[in-house]
This record gives structure tokens, C-alpha cells and sequence, in this order.
């Protein structure tokens, strides 16, 4: 399988980056590790006139202590997130949804950057970030904007990214004492989830995000709030399908997915102790 | 657009349209077809490589990605006639049946012990979940991974 072709720009910096955005307007695609993106130009359901490659800017690749809160820039690899010990120690759920996603040789090239702007409600990482309380840091021509995880994910494979908007980095809140659990259901080890449920708990507040549950990357606000309001995980994780409204496709149809939510809901509420 | 990659330690220089994929540069410009192409959607792990020491697939890399970094295929690892370890364990613990997953396999279980020695037997199956045997020979591969693992 070929991709359609396309004229191919590699930027030095940020800011070309962001110059060669705006000249190309919607013709344009950003390609970081293009693990997301190679493999739909390749079944031609994105055919960009341009790719911008932001793969070597080394300026985006980190993983940053400041306080309260982790930076972790859009171009840092997977298996640089899975492996760092300030992720595993500070944010442990993020590092252990890191390491679901794909395989080692996709996490040898996939970015968090590209994982998050590509907006796929089956993808590991937009669920954990949303349990986490993260946010996203955008760079355009009007400078930088920060965005809260839940109302970046807009809709299937949208965010709240701009044309001409680049996503530069993701910031997390610190929780060493935090307990969690990352489940994911799939049918082979290498596959996206079927249903993944994300779970985080600190200081006896809950957060839960759920995989492949809708059309985005999700919130399952029912579960916190009842578990906020004293509910045992049993009880809580009941409503984890609540509002949802779950794809149907050959691997599960929507009450396999809504049944799944809740049993992965409970089983990782109850590994994070609740 | 003109690539130059280092393959298996020899620098090398071709024109190809962008949207050339980097096993297709392989195979078809750099003529070097040990590495195979498989699913063609970063599945099934035939077409492992490294790029600077790391295994990758290359049916989702461009060879324009590839500009001016270090490539090694199958072709690369044996010194001479002095076969790498893990091609030498492969052989000794007969760790494949028809040998399409062959090249990728061994590509991915060198990066494998690369990142992590002394790999156990679950740390090896996890760590070769990107690549697919369809003859399930499984079994002795993870068997030929770790008699390298226990002789380094």
C-alpha cells in the first residue's frame, strides 16, 4: 500500500514549523512518528497535499519536572515516557498506558504528541490523560493556549487543535501517592483496545477515563461522582457506561462494550484500592 | 528527494518520491530484500529493522524519515561468516519453520536484549508481541532469545 503523493517539508524549529502551517493552511499534515498517520495515508483515508515532518525537533523532546506538575514535550517517544522515572514515580498510570500502546517497535517511533493530536477514541493515551486531569499546551500565530484533556478531544479523530495550530506539549499533575490501574481488553497483545478503562485515585478523588467507549476519548463522570459520594467500586462501576455511546464493529457490538466498560471499571477500581 | 542513509555501515544516496516507504527503499533501491514485507500495517513485525540501534517497522516509516540516519537490516548483523549470536541461537534451537517472520523476528529480539539483557521468558514474549509467527513457532524462538540472553 502506497500513499497518495504529496510534497514533503522537514522543519528545523518550532516556529518553521508553524510558518510552513500557515502557508499550507488544510492542505498541510504534521507527521511526528506517523504511526497514526502513515497508516491511514496508506489505506488513502488521508491524502495531504503536504507533510510538515516535526519528527527531529529535538526541542520538543522532554520530560520536564516544574512543581506541581509534569511537561513532557509533544515529541517525546513513547519509550522514552514508559522507561523515564520521573513518569513512572510522578504519574505511574501514564507510564503504565504507555506501555499498552501498540508494540515495542511503535513505541520506538510513536510520539505523545501524535497520539494526542490524532484524537482517537481508541487510542491508550487521550483516556489516561483525561483520568489524569492533564492538559495540553497548543502553539499558533497568536501564541501559546493551554487546554484542559477534556475539551481538547472535540469528536472521531477531532480535537480542538486549529489549522494552524501545532500541540507542543502535555502537562500532568504530580501524584506520587496516587494509586491506579490501567485495563485494556483486546484480542491480541499488540491490538488497540476493544474497551480500555483508565483509573487513577488520589487522596480519595477518582478519575476515570475510558478507551473506545464513544466517539472520543471520554470522561465516565458517573463513576466519580459515585465513588465521591461514598459508592463501593461494585456499585460505581455499574455506571461506567453510562451516556456513552460505544461503536459497533466486528469486535464487540455496543452492549459487549458497555458490559466490558463496566466490568474493567471495577476490576480497576479495585486495583487502585477503592 | 535525495535520502542518504547508512545501511549495514556503507552510506548510501538515491532520489525517491516522498512517499516512498523506507522497507520498499530497502528492498527495491538498496536491494536488500532479507527484510520482508508481511501485513504492510505495522502488524505482523516482517519487516523489522533498526534505525539508530532500534527496532522499527518499516512498512510505516518513510525513507525521507530515514535521511541521514544509521539503518541496519538482516544483511548487517553477521560478521563475515560468523554468524551474530542470535542468528547462531535461531540456528541451534531451530526457532523457525518456514521463516517469513525470520528476519524481523531476530531484528526485534536483538533490540529486545539490547534494552533489556537479561530479559526473563514473560519479559521476551511481551517483548516480541509486535511480531507474528504464523507457524506459532513461538515456542523455540523464545527459547533461541533466551540461550543468548543467559550466554551474555
Amino acid at each position: 500500500m502506497i500513499p497518495v503523493a504529496f510534497d514533503y517539508e522537514r522543519a528545523t524549529s518550532t516556529e518553521q514549523a508553524l510558518n510552513l502551517l500557515a502557508e499550507h493552511g488544510d492542505e498541510a499534515k504534521l507527521i511526528a512518528g506517523g504511526h497514526s498517520l502513515l497508516p491511514l495515508m496508506k489505506y488513502r483515508l488521508a491524502a495531504p497535499a503536504v507533510l510538515i515532518d516535526i519528527g527531529r525537533l529535538e526541542e520538543l523532546s522532554y520530560i520536564r519536572d516544574e512543581g506541581e506538575e509534569l511537561a513532557i514535550g509533544a515529541l517525546t517517544r513513547h519509550c522514552e515516557v514508559e522507561h523515564s522515572d520521573l513518569v513512572r514515580s510522578q504519574v505511574g498510570l501514564l507510564a503504565a498506558a504507555t506501555s499498552e500502546v501498540g508494540d515495542p517497535q511503535v513505541r520506538h517511533r510513536g510520539t505523545i504528541g501524535g497520539a494526542m493530536a490524532h484524537g482517537d477514541p481508541a487510542s491508550d493515551l487521550p483516556a489516561a490523560l483525561i483520568a489524569l486531569r492533564g492538559s495540553l499546551v497548543i502553539d499558533g500565530p497568536s501564541g501559546r493556549r493551554q487546554v484542559e484533556a477534556d475539551s481538547f478531544f472535540t469528536g472521531f479523530l477531532e480535537t480542538d487543535l486549529g489549522e494552524d495550530e501545532m500541540l507542543v506539549e502535555v502537562r500532568l499533575p504530580k501524584l506520587p501517592d496516587s494509586t491506579w490501574s490501567f485495563q485494556k481488553f483486546n484480542r491480541r497483545a499488540q491490538d488497540w483496545a476493544i474497551v480500555g478503562s483508565a483509573v487513577v485515585v488520589d487522596q480519595g478523588i477518582c478519575g476515570v477515563g475510558l478507551v473506545n467507549m464513544d466517539s472520543r476519548p471520554i470522561r465516565a463522570t458517573a463513576v466519580e461522582e459515585a465513588i465521591k459520594n461514598g459508592s463501593s467500586a461494585a456499585e460505581a462501576s455499574e455506571l461506567a457506561a453510562d451516556g456513552c455511546e460505544p461503536p459497533a464493529d466486528i469486535n464487540a457490538g455496543m452492549d459487549y462494550r458497555c458490559h466490558l466498560a463496566r466490568v474493567l471499571t471495577r476490576r480497576g477500581l479495585e486495583e487502585s484500592g477503592r | 528527494m535525495q535520502v542518504t542513509i547508512t545501511i549495514n555501515g556503507e552510506t548510501v544516496s538515491h532520489d525517491v518520491e516522498p512517499r516512498t516507504l523506507l522497507v520498499h527503499y530497502i528492498r527495491e533501491q538498496a536491494a536488500l530484500t532479507g527484510t520482508n514485507i508481511g501485513c504492510d500495517s505495522s502488524s505482523c513485525g516482517a519487516c523489522t529493522i533498526h534505525v539508530n540501534g532500534e527496532a522499527v517497522k518499516s512498512c510505516t516509516m518513510l525513507a525521507v524519515q530515514a535521511d541521514g540516519q544509521e539503518v541496519t537490516t538482516i544483511e548487517g548483523l553477521a560478521d563475515g561468516e560468523t554468524l551474530h549470536p542470535m542468528q547462531q541461537a535461531f540456528h541451534e534451537c531451530h526457532a523457525l519453520q518456514c521463516g517469513y517472520c525470520t528476519p524481523g523476528m531476530v531484528m526485534a529480539a536483538v533490540s529486545l536484549l539490547d534494552e533489556n539483557p537479561q530479559a526473563n521468558e514473560e519479559e521476551i514474549r511481551e517483548g516480541l508481541e509486535g511480531n507474528l509467527c504464523r507457524c506459532t513457532g513461538y515456542h523455540n524462538i523464545v527459547k533461541a532469545v533466551l540461550q543468548v540472553g543467559s550466554e551474555q
